[in-house]
């Protein structure tokens, strides 16, 4: 039940707040995937996939629909387990071997494509859930907000510009609010990792457009994935793009590069 | 409560603001009112019985038993409206409860020798799960582990193997059917299909006199409130908003770094307990205990108790077992055989028209 300290025991993180601490990232690669295999039923979604994620690193992931994106971040999640293939979180988390439940502990965040929210809690409440604090059974009969923990949820109600909203049952939300609500929890979170599925889809232009502001100032403070469609916004956050086809990296590079590259092309305007 | 004073938000209106603000005066008040009731009831049941304030033994045992089914609803409404698992199977939990009591005063009742049913089967001693169960504090003990132990096991491989949904409700189902068939059997020794009945005495006190009756029915009436308070303690603390996460987006809540097994099996086991308490008041009340208590239906019937009183809720579940409980034991003496079908075609109302019960038909008039 106790997850949260048992966990913390036998590995070696501490309660850090900042990128790098907590999590040994001495070659300053906060993610390695490398060699992962996962197939469903004789489909193969991933093929021998290696991928690297720096420290303080924007990456954004391309890729036409089944490439394997989502895949990924279920593997990345403890969602899916590889069939092989190894994957770390620095450089002593074997994320393999852990549960969704201690990899979120350990700082890896993950927001889905459609937005999740919990729907009949107020925002105020959404955000005080995913708060970075003891999670266990015990402490959540026992807690009582600090002022401290008071004003940082206030903080990221203005940084998702919800202020507003703080006591609105989070289902009474426009689709682009839930999505900044869930990035807001995210940042609750106070993870190392963010893996964000397609933040921008059904948002407005304006919304877009705040939200690769935002990502550029979470940016070397925190290590991003983010998975796009949008070209324009990927063009607009991205230093480096990672081209996924077939269930392994095609191309990687800026996105100029990536652009300009022959087999890319050939996969999205078909042969 | 957790939650900062803050200004509405500005799309309530006026009415609603002022409605909010009476709300919470009216129904304290209500309910110290109703509280005051039950309270004068095993009292007036103490006067003389051509007083003209008399409270009848009928009268208190329905109203106890109602009360005792109000807690079962309580209970049943923490897992199903707060945590959204659907238990079918909560009268097991009643039942055994009651069957723990039922053993003390049938050890009570029987003195030295061996239970009455015992005695007929010809068996010379006790079997090893009778023993200690003389003893009134053990008795007690009893009680809260023996539904707590099952929850407790059913619930940790439940929820390991992630069982949900429907699938979750006729597991449970399935257990109170399996614990009904076991506890027919003469030779589980719990007396068969006729369980546990004619008992004298509860502590030394006539079971039938009046007084002993006022005092169990007071007990119920502490055991209500008591869960009462605990359900709103932990509805408003973090853990039943934890509990609410569950139940809406349980994948959004384990990225967020919650083990929803601990959460579950937590109120899994407290619901159990607080049904089992329940049962225990109720057998001594009602003078009788049989398999049939564990029959699938009345934990069927618990579920739309809850459903028409009000889901996530916890005044709707008390409503719901009052309700039904009442019109029940109307139409079972007007036209007794159209009860069930009375039943069924009820549950089938409240699905389609009144998905928040009775509390939100109340909620919806208020707002308009």
């Amino acid at each position: 039940m106790n997850a949260a300290t048992t966990h913390q025991a036998d590995l070696p993180l501490d309660t850090g707040h900042l990128v790098g601490k907590g999590v040994n990232v001495r070659h300053g690669t906060i993610l390695t995937l490398e060699g992962i295999n996962v197939s469903f039923d004789g489909f193969k979604a991933l093929t021998d996939l290696n991928l690297y994620i720096g420290v303080g690193e924007l990456r954004c992931i391309i890729g036409p629909n089944g490439a394997g994106k989502t895949t990924m971040m279920d593997v990345i999640t403890g969602k899916t387990r590889p069939d092989s293939g190894e994957a770390w979180f620095g450089e002593q988390l074997d994320l393999t071997r852990m549960s969704e439940v201690q990899i979120a502990q350990a700082g890896i965040g993950r927001k889905f494509q459609k937005p999740t929210v919990f729907e009949a809690l107020s925002v105020f409440e959404n955000l005080e859930l995913a708060q970075k604090t003891d999670k266990s059974v015990l402490a959540s009969l026992r807690a009582r907000l600090s002022g401290a923990q008071r004003d940082r949820i206030d903080e990221v109600l203005a940084t998702i510009r919800l202020e507003g909203s703080r006591q609105r049952p989070a289902g009474l939300l426009s689709h682009g609010q839930k999505q900044f609500l869930e990035i807001g929890m995210l940042l609750m979170q106070e993870p190392h990792l963010l893996l964000l599925d397609e933040p921008v889809a059904g948002m407005t232009d304006a919304e877009t457009e705040f939200t690769a502001e935002l990502f550029k100032s979470l940016a070397r403070k925190h290590s991003l994935m983010v998975v796009e469609h949008d070209m324009g916004f990927v063009d607009a956050i991205a230093d480096h793009v990672t081209v996924l086809h077939q269930g392994h990296v095609l191309a990687e590079g800026s996105l100029e590069q990536v652009q300009a590259n022959e087999r890319v092309i050939e996969v999205y305007l078909g042969r | 409560m957790n939650m900062p004073m803050n200004p509405m938000p500005l799309n309530n209106s006026l009415l609603a603001r002022a409605a909010g603000k009476l709300g919470p005066r009216a129904s304290l008040g209500l309910g110290l009112l109703v509280l005051a009731v039950l309270v004068a009831l095993p009292l007036l049941h103490l006067l003389p019985a051509d007083s003209a304030l008399h409270v009848s033994a009928y009268t208190l045992t329905l109203v106890g038993k109602i009360l005792c089914y109000a807690v079962v609803a309580l209970a049943l409404d923490l897992v199903w409206g707060y945590a959204g698992m659907l238990s079918l199977g909560h009268g097991l939990f009643f039942a055994l409860g009651g069957y723990a009591m039922g053993m003390y005063l049938m050890r009570e009742s029987a003195g030295d020798g061996l239970p009455a049913f015992m005695t007929f089967l010809s068996w010379t001693e006790l079997p090893w799960y009778w023993y200690g169960t003389s003893s009134f504090l053990w008795t007690l003990c009893l009680v809260v582990l023996a539904p707590g132990l099952l929850a407790l096991v059913f619930g940790f491989f439940a929820f390991r193997s992630r069982i949900k949904g429907v699938y979750f409700s006729i597991m449970t189902q399935s257990l109170t059917f399996a614990g009904m068939l076991l506890f027919f059997r003469n030779e589980t020794g719990f007396g068969g299909n006729n369980g546990f009945t004619s008992f004298r005495s509860i502590l030394g006190f006539d079971i039938t006199a009046t007084g002993t009756r006022a005092v169990l029915f007071l007990c119920i009436v502490a055991l209500l409130a008591g869960s009462l308070y605990l359900g709103l303690r932990l509805a408003r603390s973090k853990f039943g908003r934890v509990l609410t996460a569950l139940r809406d987006a349980e994948n959004r809540l384990m990225f967020c770094g919650y083990d929803p097994r601990g959460y579950k099996l937590f109120i899994w086991v407290l619901s159990a307990v607080l049904c089992g308490l329940a049962g225990a008041l109720y057998v001594p009340l009602v003078g009788i205990i049989n398999p049939s208590e564990m029959s699938p239906t009345n934990s069927i019937e618990a579920a739309v108790w809850v459903a028409l009183g009000g889901r996530g809720t916890l005044i709707g579940p008390l409503l719901g077992a009052g309700l039904v409980n009442g019109m029940k034991s109307w139409f079972t003496v007007a036209f007794p055989e159209y009860w069930l079908f009375f039943l069924g075609a009820l549950f089938i109302v409240i699905t389609l028209y009144l998905p928040k019960g009775v509390i939100g038909l109340l909620r919806k008039e208020k707002e308009q």
